[in-house]
């Protein structure tokens, strides 16, 4: 696998609907290989990024090229898969003729369309009408259909929106099994557990704005804070403040939140406590989770 | 061109609503064959339309694709859902994500276009000689051939027609809203022509000139009414006095006037698929 094979590359990406500023000087890189979450809260701009290399929305300025710019956009798109918002096929056609009907679109032969279909599990309801199809087999229909030309790079906008609880976990088992295969993924979504379970790489938006890009580890990749509590917290507190690797202390709900500026284990703390004539309840370290993260890096604008 | 073809009559074809009515649109074709049958007798007074001679050739051209002419309003209504169906079930935006131009997404709904009116020139066609061989008094090949002028009238026409609807379709989104707007603009059209001609330019050729302009206007003068063609309607109107100074040829100009609108709509369309965000 080559590293640096750049799939997609967004540069000064702007768009204004009315007065609206609904991207604001977008710019990233798709990598092959990597699996990408977009991020952010309704309206960020996700789907309408999205919207924009996949040729249904009409950009204000800035520039994107698919695969280093070597062909034109909608012949790009021939060789990506993508998925936006809801399924969307005819009603009236079987689920398999809609897919031929894809394959047609993409000047493909109708040689993987029974394959899809038995990856997404709708083997046995290919002949039925789309319009009978529940929403949770509609968006795996969409998943087959995008995968009927074997992308170079599958996109999914909140695939798992309005699903049930079985039907995020199918449609999750199907996109860890494609990332394993190492196929790469942009994810747009704005539940954030999804992203960290999924995502390599991760892309931080808000207002049309990007907040951060980078990997998921690094952006949860800080040094983390113990929660403490003992029965004397007011002692506990004027102890801990001693201890060089300590940023802040926060008292909140009976428990004692300790922030650090350097590395320290829990082991370590322990004994420096216990050594100040201390003794603790309750001592846990943790990290802050990636959705802490995000409502850190979105809070502030 | 035949992916592209391939591609919409999959679409159409699976689509009961549009399968039945064109399937309908072609077996009432047919039906004008019905009009030989019409035959009244009341006694001293016998009436068979197909000996009034509106089954002579070359006259058959002119009175078939007026009459075939009319319901293509039948097709118009699949092509407007066709395209509008497109917005309705998002389909237009997967297509398009799919890999498929907006180019080439309007070239495939005109191409459509094209084809229909092919067929409905070649069933007219096909119909008009039968009929003809049936019932026409003069069989003489260069009687027969004369006038086909009438046949490329009628395809133009159906092109100009559909590709106004294809249009509306992109424009308004919904089949029936399309049809609705396509109503109220003919209802425009009649209005405009009524006070052209009897309040501000009465007694002069003015209105006409400026109404041969207007879309639909020029749709309908591509094939002028055949009726008062038929002797025996000249007849009865010399009869009473009336001097028939009306031409019946197709006139060079609608066919240019009718090909621009086709041109203009379609570009149109393009257009409006360009700039609009889906």
């Amino acid at each position: 696998m080559n590293p640096l094979e750049t799939i997609l590359s967004i540069k000064n990406l702007n768009k204004r609907y009315g007065t609206l500023q609904a991207l604001n000087n977008v710019s990233f890189d798709i990598q092959k290989g990597n699996v990408y979450g977009i991020l952010g809260p309704n309206g960020s701009g996700k789907s309408t990024t999205l919207g924009i290399v996949l040729n249904v929305v009409n950009k204000t300025s800035g520039e994107y090229n698919w695969f280093g710019g070597t062909m034109e956009t909608h012949e790009a798109l021939k060789k990506v898969g993508a998925i936006i918002e809801r399924p969307n096929f005819y009603p009236y056609i079987t689920a398999k003729e809609n897919l031929e009907l894809v394959c047609k679109i993409k000047g493909i032969n109708y040689a993987k369309v029974n394959e899809k279909l038995e990856l997404v599990g709708l083997v046995d309801r290919q002949n039925s009408k789309f319009s009978t199809f529940s929403l949770g087999m509609k968006q795996r229909l969409a998943i087959a259909s995008a995968l009927l030309n074997d992308p170079e790079i599958l996109i999914l906008d909140e695939p798992t929106n309005g699903l049930d609880p079985q039907g995020i976990h199918q449609i999750r088992d199907i996109i860890k099994q494609i990332a394993a295969k190492g196929t790469t993924i942009l994810l747009a979504s704005h539940l954030l557990d999804e992203v960290e379970k999924v995502c390599t790489h991760v892309l931080v938006l808000r207002k049309g704005k990007i907040l951060y890009t980078g990997l998921v580890d690094g952006m949860s990749a800080n040094d983390g804070f113990f929660e403490l509590q003992a029965d004397d917290i007011e002692n506990l507190i004027t102890v801990v403040k001693i201890h060089p690797a300590v940023k802040n202390v926060v008292k909140g709900d009976g428990k004692v939140l300790v922030y650090l500026k350097d590395t320290l284990e829990a082991k370590d703390l322990n004994r420096f406590l216990f050594e100040k004539n201390v003794v603790l309840n309750h001592l846990v370290k943790r990290k802050n989770s990636l959705e802490e993260q995000f409502l850190e890096l979105t809070k502030n604008l | 061109m035949k992916r592209l073809l391939s591609i919409e009559l999959q679409k159409i074809w699976k689509n009961k609503a549009s399968r039945v009515l064109t399937l309908t649109y072609f077996i009432l074709l047919t039906f004008i064959a019905l009009i030989a049958s019409i035959k009244f007798d009341l006694g001293i007074f016998k009436f068979h339309l197909a000996e009034m001679g509106i089954f002579n050739f070359p006259f058959i051209w002119h009175f078939n694709t007026y009459i075939a002419a009319i319901l293509k309003l039948f097709l118009a209504i699949v092509i407007v859902s066709m395209m509008a169906n497109e917005y309705s079930y998002g389909t237009l935006k997967q297509n398009l994500i799919d890999g498929m131009s907006k180019k080439e997404f309007i070239q495939s709904k005109f191409l459509t276009v094209v084809l229909f009116a092919t067929v409905s020139t070649i069933f007219v066609f096909i119909m008009s000689i039968i009929l003809g061989f049936s019932f026409s008094s003069y069989t003489e090949f260069s009687i027969i051939f004369s006038d086909l002028e009438y046949l490329l009238a009628y395809f133009i026409k159906l092109v100009g027609f559909f590709s106004f609807c294809l249009f509306l379709g992109i424009l308004v989104k919904r089949s029936a809203f399309a049809l609705g707007f396509l109503l109220v603009w003919n209802i425009i059209e009649g209005i405009i022509k009524g006070i052209l001609t009897f309040k501000i330019f009465p007694e002069s050729n003015t209105a006409a000139s400026i109404m041969q302009f207007f879309p639909l206007e020029s749709m309908s003068n591509l094939i002028v009414e055949p009726f008062t063609r038929l002797s025996v309607v000249k007849n009865l109107g010399t009869q009473i006095g009336l001097d028939n100074i009306k031409k019946y040829d197709v006139e060079l100009s609608s066919i240019i006037i009718v090909l621009c609108w086709t041109i203009i709509f379609i570009y149109l369309s393009h257009r409006l698929l360009k700039n609009r965000d889906l």
